[in-house]
């Protein structure tokens, strides 16, 4: 294990979010506080409470899964494609590193970056709504192991991404949807039976919903069934990975 | 003639052939041996395969087929071992434009597995002239400074081989000749430097040895003497006292012709010849009534030698 190396880079991107702050950390913040503003506060007084939750409350955890999961997917390929754009990746690629530590530096970073971001944002939820976390190691963990699975993702865009517009592409016209339509504001016991069938072939439903379990302990699905489709989700994105270092894509070629 | 017997090559590269996916095949089965401590400089027009030669022997470019050893280790199966001996700068001008100096210094240390050592990254700054500027951001220095900040990042590791891909491409003189000051120096301590370029005069002040590469094949490599004296055409100039409007038809068939509307005779022999044909010239141009001011004699240089190789192949 080449730890010098690992340091290397998980301190390289630490420094880039040091640098870039402002728009990492600020701009999600606000974002999420509009999203209260609007959905907790204006319509929120006219919801009823789902499974006897106060609807502004009910929507805290997927509003942090809606800009982790963005924030992730960003982070991470920006991390990877930034290299590659400007050329500096001859750099990492001619190095005595394994792709696995390739991997475990710059998505260690990505997924720091986007724990802190999690905590940060729902320390803001919480002077806007009074909500209690019902199983806190549980949030923790659902927190880093969804930030590991879309800084994953993120990677893997990144390394397949050759211009910003593709870097934009999945989590734009895939991830956005599937987390709108993913239950992060209503319950999917709300929808018509067919559309609650669909849902569940949407991944971000398993993802908002073992979150949300472990603020208020219920759930739309199983828990175990959240952390299978996590898992899946993990294990995938390392295949895919894997296999773009195996056969050098869009990397060595 | 048997070659003296050479030590084990600290770099090894045997059939090499790297074909992109888009077809271009970049390296044509190379075979080439670098010896510890030498400077090797390959030459090539662009697009030779140079710097897909360079990119296979580091790791950033597969190679189709064939097998690269640095002292003795594969560099596919001992990568680790392999990379952290190398130090590459490569041709673009590619850096982190927001980090300082010093920042991106200790990261190339760092990823190539060395523990942070401050004063040897202040050595290495201190050459290259770097150190007022290490807490400048990159964005803010000149071409010819982030060129310098590039090889500091290649000698932050301490390599035991440095690969300098074209070192000095728009690079002004005086830095060119700090450049091959340092390049110089490096060798001194017992690095191993492997430069390619297109400026011939820099393989001609520079190499001990010579390799020429185009089209991915490596068509010649050569102690840079030998090759300069068995490709080495001279030439004999005689400035004549009275100008000739036609080379004398007594001396028609010799390789001679005129330049300086008749003023120059130039003759042009091979100096590795036993009989050079100059003591028989001068007799005829006695005899012709031929009278010159002066003379000289003029060695072509490794450029007409690289043009004559490569110009016949395109």
């Amino acid at each position: 294990m080449n730890v010098y190396a690992l340091r290397a880079i998980y301190r390289f991107e630490m420094d880039r979010m040091r640098r870039t702050l402002l728009q990492s950390l600020v701009t999600p913040v606000i974002t999420t506080s509009l999203y209260f503003v609007v959905f907790g506060s204006a319509i929120g007084g006219r919801m009823a409470e789902i499974d006897g939750v106060p609807y502004a409350a009910y929507i805290v955890p997927g509003l942090v899964m809606l800009s982790l999961l963005t924030e992730s997917i960003f982070n991470a390929s920006f991390g990877i494609y930034m290299p590659k754009f400007t050329g500096t990746v001859y750099e990492i690629l001619s190095a005595p590193i394994s792709p696995f530590e390739i991997i475990l530096g710059y998505v260690g970073a990505a997924a720091t970056k986007s724990l802190i971001l999690g905590l940060v944002i729902l320390a803001t939820a919480r002077l806007f709504v009074p909500f209690e976390i019902l199983h806190p190691l549980a949030m923790i963990g659902f927190l880093v192991l969804t930030a590991v699975a879309f800084c994953l993702l993120g990677f893997a865009i990144g390394v397949w991404a050759d211009g910003f517009e593709k870097m934009q592409i999945i989590p734009m016209m895939i991830v956005m949807p599937l987390t709108f339509l993913g239950g992060s504001f209503y319950s999917i016991k709300m929808l018509p039976a067919f559309w609650q069938q669909v849902s569940l072939f949407n991944p971000v439903v398993y993802l908002v919903n073992g979150f949300r379990w472990s603020f208020y302990g219920q759930a739309d699905v199983g828990i175990g069934a959240s952390l299978g489709m996590i898992a899946a989700f993990i294990a995938i994105c390392i295949a895919i990975i894997w296999w773009m270092f195996r056969t050098g894509y869009k990397l060595k070629n | 003639m048997l070659a003296p017997p050479q030590p084990a090559p600290i770099l090894s590269i045997r059939g090499l052939t790297k074909t992109y996916a888009s077809g271009f095949q970049a390296l044509k089965g190379v075979d080439l041996d670098i010896r510890k401590g030498e400077i090797f400089a390959l030459l090539g027009p662009n697009g030779a395969g140079k710097t897909t030669l360079i990119s296979a022997v580091c790791g950033i470019v597969t190679a189709t087929s064939g097998t690269v050893t640095v002292a003795g280790y594969d560099n596919v199966a001992d990568y680790r071992r392999t990379r952290a001996m190398i130090g590459l700068v490569p041709q673009e001008l590619s850096t982190n434009a927001f980090e300082p100096v010093i920042s991106t210094i200790r990261f190339s240390r760092g990823l190539f597995g060395k523990p942070p050592n401050p004063a040897h990254v202040e050595k290495v700054l201190r050459t290259l002239s770097l150190w007022d500027k290490r807490n400048s951001r990159i964005m803010e220095l000149s071409g010819g400074m982030k060129r310098r900040v590039l090889i500091a990042k290649a000698l932050s590791h301490e390599p035991d081989i440095l690969f300098l891909d074209e070192p000095t491409a728009g690079v002004d003189v005086e830095l060119r000749r700090d450049m091959w000051e340092m390049v110089r120096a490096l060798r001194e301590t017992g690095v191993t430097i492997i430069l390619t370029t297109h400026y011939i005069e820099e393989a001609e002040e520079m190499a001990d040895r010579i390799g020429v590469i185009d089209k991915g094949e490596l068509i010649l490599v050569e102690e840079k003497k030998t090759l300069m004296a068995k490709l080495g055409r001279k030439q004999l100039v005689l400035h004549l006292r009275e100008p000739l409007a036609a080379v004398p038809d007594a001396l028609a068939g010799q390789p001679l012709e005129l330049a300086q509307d008749g003023h120059d005779l130039i003759y042009t022999f091979d100096a590795q010849a036993e009989e050079t044909g100059i003591p028989a010239l001068l007799k005829r141009l006695a005899d012709l009534g031929i009278d010159f001011k002066d003379l000289q004699t003029r060695q072509s240089s490794l450029e007409d030698i690289f043009v004559s190789l490569v110009r016949p192949r395109s």
